[in-house]
């Protein structure tokens, strides 16, 4: 009974002080919200952390939940309750960007902050492999056309795609259908070389095959990083700051005779490129008073610059005309349409 | 129907043969199941028991004119770049703050950057043959050191792994099992109560106790995803709160506390309320006074192994927005936080090799907490339990 008793005054206290706390958060906000893609996440969570440590404001909140998820999130209308920045490591959709329109969000701003490359690496031990974009295609695509016809992937070891390659068997290690990543890769090294094969007639095809041949291996990284070590027979598709973390362990092979570097890459010559974003609020400006200190601290030169803080952990900067132009979009607040895209 | 002597000594040879076959076969399963416990501790010990020490150096912070922009020129350029980003980033504020600190020195220990730690651990590291150098020779003048590091237990989650730490997500942790408890133990056992001690025996009650049974066994996932409608979207609870998160697993403890709560009811001999009635008490006595402090032991193990299950819980917690980077420690519940499991989680993911100790360290320090919870369960049990 006593301790019954106890258990109640107790509890009503916890509740008391759980009312209280929800009360507390009814105004302005003074912690920034940020949601969005998981490879824009380490860079951005970089910065928060500075943020807080070297402002008077709090850390800003982050979530990781992926670039579309983010976008959804971010678009579902303006006040309170809603992100104000989503990172995103590809462009926002035309229509992503209608829907956010729709519920209100009608003055975005886009900025860039750089680049991330797509490696398609294998355990060091191995000897190098430079492939084409076309016999990467041929090793990942469900189908494939052989004497003009399109059929079911035939290949199983890389010297049936093309002779020149080793004889092994291919096996690849890449991101689910959930991840950026995997997005990117399919637009990138599927859909782009496909265009250009008669057999697709002209159109881009991005289904990867289900032989067992690629294999789903987690929305975690370093699990793939992890298994190339033990298994030196396959390949593995990740971003290129997992590749910068394991330099010894890993060998990437270079795609169109271009290896996945910093300078390529932000050049625009590595093939499996794509830029790195987020999309600013403005309408909550007003009422987030930290959100452009934070997004001028993210594109400072001391962390989206050559050799700043954010290249050590595997940013690859954007050119300094890009930079600028990044900068001045900020400085002017410009307000994305759907026309730019 | 005569069966010779033979065939029957054979036929219980068999027999026994068959039952020292069972149990050699279940002390192999015991065996493996062991085995495998050892390998985890093992690995885990063997991983984790580094992210207990950290290195740390000695250097002369010189307060001058330019450190008040740049952190890092208050140091001699030769350490500056082996000393924790952490430190060295606060020294403009210090100053601007204390501007007297301006053309003072100061000499003191430092937290050393990750790939210092790293290489004094003898693992990976990305030090310059010349960095390693200057790492010896400060080791030689007894300048740098591996020491206890209480940065991990005293701060929240970082990018720099030489100054990430767990209080955050144990402050997360403490603050959402408060909320599930709150929730779910008055719920859960009022709950039992009406449908051990009042309610009649139909159908309506027998399709609910079926229902209950049901919810104990379904993925904790789907409790996240009805938070997130529930909660978040329809009542407006913030999100990545430790509100929020605390009742989405109360609603997944709720039918662990209702099934253990019956039981320890159930056992409560009738005879004990039979007595009770006797002398005149009226239902809400003899549950209040009677049956309920006798199950009380019962109640509190299985509360505790529910709440113990809810803490190693992440997967409602990834929907409802519990998986962030939270360097603050924050003691509200309306604030973002996370817990141990989703730390875990995050560190895991971190490109940086020298966050594969901390996922090891924080696996641990959860691990210490569950065994904690458990054993105190046990001894409830074994200290108030009455048998009848």
């Amino acid at each position: 009974m006593n301790r019954i008793l106890k258990s109640r005054t107790f509890k009503t206290t916890v509740i008391a002080a759980a009312v209280v706390g929800v009360a507390g958060v009814a105004q302005a906000r003074d912690q920034i919200r940020i949601v969005g893609s998981s490879t824009v996440y380490p860079f951005a969570s970089y910065v928060t952390e500075e943020f807080g440590a070297t402002t008077e404001y709090p850390t800003p909140v982050i979530e990781s939940t992926g670039s579309g998820g983010g976008i959804r999130l971010f678009c579902n209308g303006v006040g309170e309750g809603t992100p104000d920045i989503s990172n995103a490591s590809r462009r926002i959709k035309a229509s992503e960007l209608e829907r956010c329109a729709e519920n209100g969000v009608t003055d975005v701003t886009e900025v860039k902050i750089g680049s991330d490359g797509i490696v398609f690496a294998q355990s060091s031990e191995n000897e190098e492999m430079d492939l084409t974009l076309e016999q990467l295609f041929l090793a990942v695509a469900a189908q494939v056309p052989v004497d003009g016809e399109l059929v079911d992937n035939p290949y199983t070891n890389w010297s049936d795609i093309d002779s020149s390659l080793p004889d092994r068997e291919i096996s690849i290690y890449g991101p689910p259908s959930t991840s950026g990543t995997r997005d990117a890769f399919e637009e990138l090294a599927m859909e782009v070389p496909s265009e250009e094969m008669e057999a697709y007639g002209g159109e881009g095809y991005t289904e990867i095959r289900s032989d067992g041949v690629y294999i789903d291996a987690g929305e975690n990284d370093n699990l793939i990083v992890q298994r190339l070590t033990e298994d030196t027979n396959a390949f593995g598709i990740f971003g290129y700051s997992f590749l910068v973390e394991n330099p010894d362990a890993l060998g990437a092979s270079s795609i169109e005779g271009v290896a996945p570097e910093a300078e390529a890459i932000s050049a625009g010559d590595y093939p499996i490129a794509r830029s790195l974003f987020f999309y600013v609020k403005n309408q909550h400006a007003e009422d987030v008073p930290p959100l452009y200190d934070y997004v001028d601290m993210f594109i400072s030169e001391a962390m989206i610059g050559e050799g700043g803080y954010l290249m050590d952990i595997g940013l690859i900067p954007l050119p300094e005309a890009e930079r600028e132009t990044t900068r001045q979009k900020v400085a002017d607040r410009a307000s994305l349409q759907v026309s730019d895209l | 129907m005569s069966q010779s002597f033979d065939e029957i000594s054979a036929q219980l040879r068999r027999r026994h043969r068959k039952s020292a076959r069972l149990k050699w076969i279940s002390m192999g399963a015991l065996g493996l199941a062991g085995l495998f416990l050892v390998l985890f501790f093992a690995d885990m010990l063997g991983k984790g028991m580094p992210a207990f020490q950290q290195a740390q150096v000695q250097v002369e912070i010189d307060y001058n004119e330019d450190a008040q922009r740049m952190g890092r020129a208050a140091l001699d350029p030769e350490v500056s770049r082996l000393v924790s980003r952490t430190f060295e980033r606060l020294i403009p504020g210090q100053i601007r703050d204390n501007p007297e600190l301006l053309g003072t020195t100061e000499t003191r220990w430092v937290l050393a950057d990750s790939q210092v730690d790293q290489y004094l651990k003898g693992h990976r590291h990305k030090l310059s043959e010349s960095q390693k150098a200057t790492v010896d020779a400060l080791v030689e003048q007894g300048r740098a050191e591996l020491k206890f590091n209480t940065t991990f237990f005293t701060t929240g989650d970082s990018k720099m792994p030489e100054a990430s730490g767990i209080l955050s997500a144990a402050v997360g942790t403490v603050l959402t099992m408060l909320v599930t408890l709150a929730i779910a133990f008055p719920i859960g056992v009022m709950t039992a109560v009406y449908l051990e001690e009042f309610a009649p025996d139909n159908r309506l009650t027998q399709i609910i106790e079926i229902n209950i049974n049901n919810l104990a066994a379904i993925p904790s996932i789907l409790f996240g995803l009805l938070g997130l409608a529930i909660f978040i979207n329809f009542f407006g609870v913030p999100r990545s709160s430790p509100l929020v998160g605390g009742m989405t697993l109360a609603l997944m403890t709720l039918p662990v506390i209702i099934i253990a709560t019956r039981t320890a009811l159930r056992s409560v001999p009738d005879s004990i309320r039979h007595a009770a009635f006797g002398v005149g008490c009226s239902q809400w006595q003899v549950v209040r006074d009677h049956v309920l402090p006798l199950a009380m032991p019962g109640i509190m193990t299985g509360s505790i192994i529910g709440l113990a299950q809810a803490m190693g819980e992440t997967a409602p917690l990834i929907i409802v927005g519990m998986v962030a980077f939270i360097p603050d420690v924050s003691a509200s519940f309306a604030e973002a936080a996370t817990v141990l499991p989703a730390q875990v989680f995050t560190w895991a993911g971190e490109p940086d090799k020298a966050f594969v100790e901390k996922t090891a360290g924080g696996i641990l320090v959860l691990l210490a907490i569950l065994i904690f919870l458990n054993a105190s369960a046990v001894i409830l049990r074994k200290k108030f339990e009455r048998r009848w």
